[in-house]
């Protein structure tokens, strides 16, 4: 008996699973593990707690509790509170969020850029979330909604004409975002091949390209886009500022992309290549099926961190005119009837951008977690 | 029965004229083959004629060219001087020649290379379908087959990651295999296994050598060389030395340096 006890201990093959002691379990185990394991975490446990007291609740009676969501001038705002300036006037905000949505396009039209919203939520659903049945048609809707969503939002074919120009706020962001996304993705997977193409002339030519766009700050290239484009146009070209922005912000991402893209495939050992060669896979079939997906996984992290650094950066075209959700923030400010509400339209825009931002971050961890092949 | 060649070099004057396979046997041809890595030769003229079925082991020192020399039969290596035929296909730069000859041959690595991002089923289908452009059910089924002639059927919707490093390697056989070659090619299949896992990959070669399927093999386990080789083949310093049937080479190795090899080898 002695003997099996013993053995069985050295393999643990039929020891019984006992209960966890106490301090291991529950929430005061873990309270004490993570919370309050020794001196120092205590200390930092107890300043965390103190500042969260000091920050939330005032901050929570500012923005929801005392705030102002009826008015129609920053002053019977203000006359509401019990305080003047000491709550949100969030009325300010609801009074513009047309223009915060819509930009400046014609409020008989807004309908075209609600059903473009919506468009776009069934487009991101059908790319993103695999398990969809019959999600071919999904995709093919997905690779049709760029197109469909152009002609929506800028009219002709018997929907009115609107000039890009009348474009802004979220709808605009959301524009820019999502084509500089969606574009730059293919074309850097593109230029980081061609840079570690064995061909010298295709290899130069991708290097040069993504250390010129590198080398260069996005604005830099927006200016380029508004004013200096004309020069390379053949004379009376009418191009687009809203386009022109679009190439250079997706050129801009498909630099930082390729040499995302570029880290990835360096982390494949050559024996994958050499595997897929012995079983006679092509060049594309090889990258297609076995490059590409393991490289763009390692890549995950680095993509979406472009992706978001992208996104932010679309508030960047206020420089060149364009209005977005920015933009028109600081516009608003100029209001008369409004003015001095600087920190609800900043602290609006600060969360509409957030919560974009947080969702693409969630995204991509879950779908490294849901990519991993390992136990 | 092996065939002895004359591995002395030829003089240059006597060129052979570039000529398909004149036996209808022979499957692989090599001849006056050389190869530089930059400025480092590391195969010198190498002549090897290989009739189809038989089992080849090769052998000797880290760094005499064996593994270059397989790797060059499915051109992952290209050879800059002499002529390689395989299967009557001369291998040349042309690009469509390389795929068919490389689907026509399978190549088991030391480190395995299966796919990690893909199942088990898909590593062995994958060629069958984007290669041979069969429909998947059709490919699944001979993959599944193979899985069985390796005996991991069950194992063929897991992750390679989640499998040993012996069963990793059966599978790697069973994916070369599905393709159907003609020419197995095993570069050290054993050497990254754990000693208890080596069994269970040599099994599976020698199962496969029964079936009359032409190997060349490189590799150090000499009871597999014994059990199966027709020939096995001492290679050194970029050349082949010496090949013999496995009695006489490991019972009467006629050159210094392959007597020298064996006693290194055999003496642990």
């Amino acid at each position: 008996m002695n003997d099996k006890d013993g053995q069985n201990k050295m393999n643990n093959i039929d020891h019984q699973s006992l209960t966890p002691p106490r301090s291991e379990i529950g929430l005061l185990g873990w309270l004490r593990k993570n919370l309050f394991s020794s001196l120092s975490n205590t200390i930092l446990t107890v300043a965390a707690i103190g500042f969260l007291l000091w920050l939330l609740p005032p901050l929570f009676e500012w923005a929801i509790l005392d705030s102002i969501w009826m008015a129609d001038s920053r002053k019977e705002c203000w006359a509401k509170m019990e305080v003047p300036e000491g709550a949100a006037c969030w009325a300010f905000i609801k009074d513009r969020l047309g223009l915060f949505v819509y930009g400046f396009y014609p409020m008989d039209q807004r309908w075209r850029v609600d059903l473009s919203f919506i468009l776009l939520i069934c487009a991101i659903f059908c790319v993103l979330y695999e398990k969809l049945p019959g999600r071919k048609f999904g995709l093919m809707f997905a690779i049709a909604f760029p197109f469909i969503t152009g002609w929506l939002l800028i009219g002709g074919f018997g929907l009115e004409l609107i000039e890009t120009d009348k474009f802004g706020g979220i709808m605009l962001t959301l524009i820019i975002g999502v084509t500089g996304i969606s574009f730059s993705l293919p074309i850097g997977i593109i230029l980081a091949l061609g840079r570690r193409s064995n061909m010298p002339v295709l290899k130069s030519l991708c290097v040069m390209f993504i250390e010129f766009i590198r080398g260069v700050p996005l604005i830099a290239l927006l200016f380029i886009a508004s004013t200096m484009l004309n020069f390379f146009l053949p004379p009376g070209t009418q191009f687009d500022l809203l386009m022109r922005v679009l190439i250079m912000v997706t050129l801009f991402s498909a630099a930082y992309i390729a040499e995302v893209v570029r880290g990835g495939l360096q982390g494949i050992p050559t024996g994958q290549y050499e595997a897929a060669d012995a079983l006679g896979l092509t060049y594309f079939k090889a990258h297609w099926l076995i490059i590409l997906p393991q490289a763009l996984k390692i890549s995950i992290p680095g993509i979406v961190n472009t992706f978001i650094g992208l996104y932010k950066d679309t508030t960047l075209v206020i420089i060149i005119g364009l209005l977005d959700p920015l933009g028109i923030g600081r516009a608003s400010l100029s209001d008369a009837v409004w003015a001095g509400l600087a920190k609800e339209v900043y602290l609006f825009v600060a969360i509409f951008f957030f919560v974009c931002c947080f969702a693409m971050s969630r995204y991509s961890l879950w779908l490294e977690k849901r990519l991993s092949t390992e136990n | 029965m092996p065939e002895k060649r004359k591995h002395k070099k030829k003089s240059s004057s006597k060129k052979r004229l570039p000529r398909k396979i004149e036996k209808s046997k022979t499957i692989i041809e090599i001849s006056e083959m050389h190869k530089w890595f930059g400025s480092f030769h590391v195969l010198k003229d190498i002549n090897l004629r290989i009739s189809a079925g038989e089992k080849i082991v090769i052998c000797g020192p880290s760094g005499s060219g064996k593994s270059t020399l397989i790797r060059c039969i499915n051109r992952l290596e290209e050879h800059q001087r002499g002529q390689i035929f395989v299967d009557g296909m001369e291998l040349t730069d042309d690009l469509k020649g390389i795929e068919l000859v490389r689907s026509e041959v399978g190549m088991v690595f030391q480190q395995f290379n299966l796919f990690p991002h893909l199942t088990v089923l898909e590593n062995c289908s994958l060629a069958l379908v984007w290669v041979r452009n069969l429909p998947k059910s059709e490919a699944e089924d001979i993959a599944l087959k193979y899985l069985e002639r390796v005996k991991i059927p069950e194992q063929a919707q897991k992750y390679p990651g989640q499998l040993s490093g012996g069963q990793q390697q059966r599978v790697a056989i069973a994916r070369s295999l599905c393709m159907n070659p003609k020419i197995m090619l095993f570069d050290e299949p054993t050497s990254a296994l754990d000693p208890e896992m080596i069994k269970e990959v040599l099994d599976v070669m020698i199962e496969l050598a029964e079936t009359g399927m032409t190997m060349l093999v490189v590799t150090h386990e000499m009871g597999f060389a014994t059990a199966v080789a027709d020939r096995v083949i001492f290679m050194d310093d970029g050349q082949i030395i010496e090949q013999n049937n496995p009695k006489d080479f490991f019972e009467k190795p006629k050159h210094k340096r392959t007597k020298l090899f064996l006693s290194q080898i055999l003496a642990h």
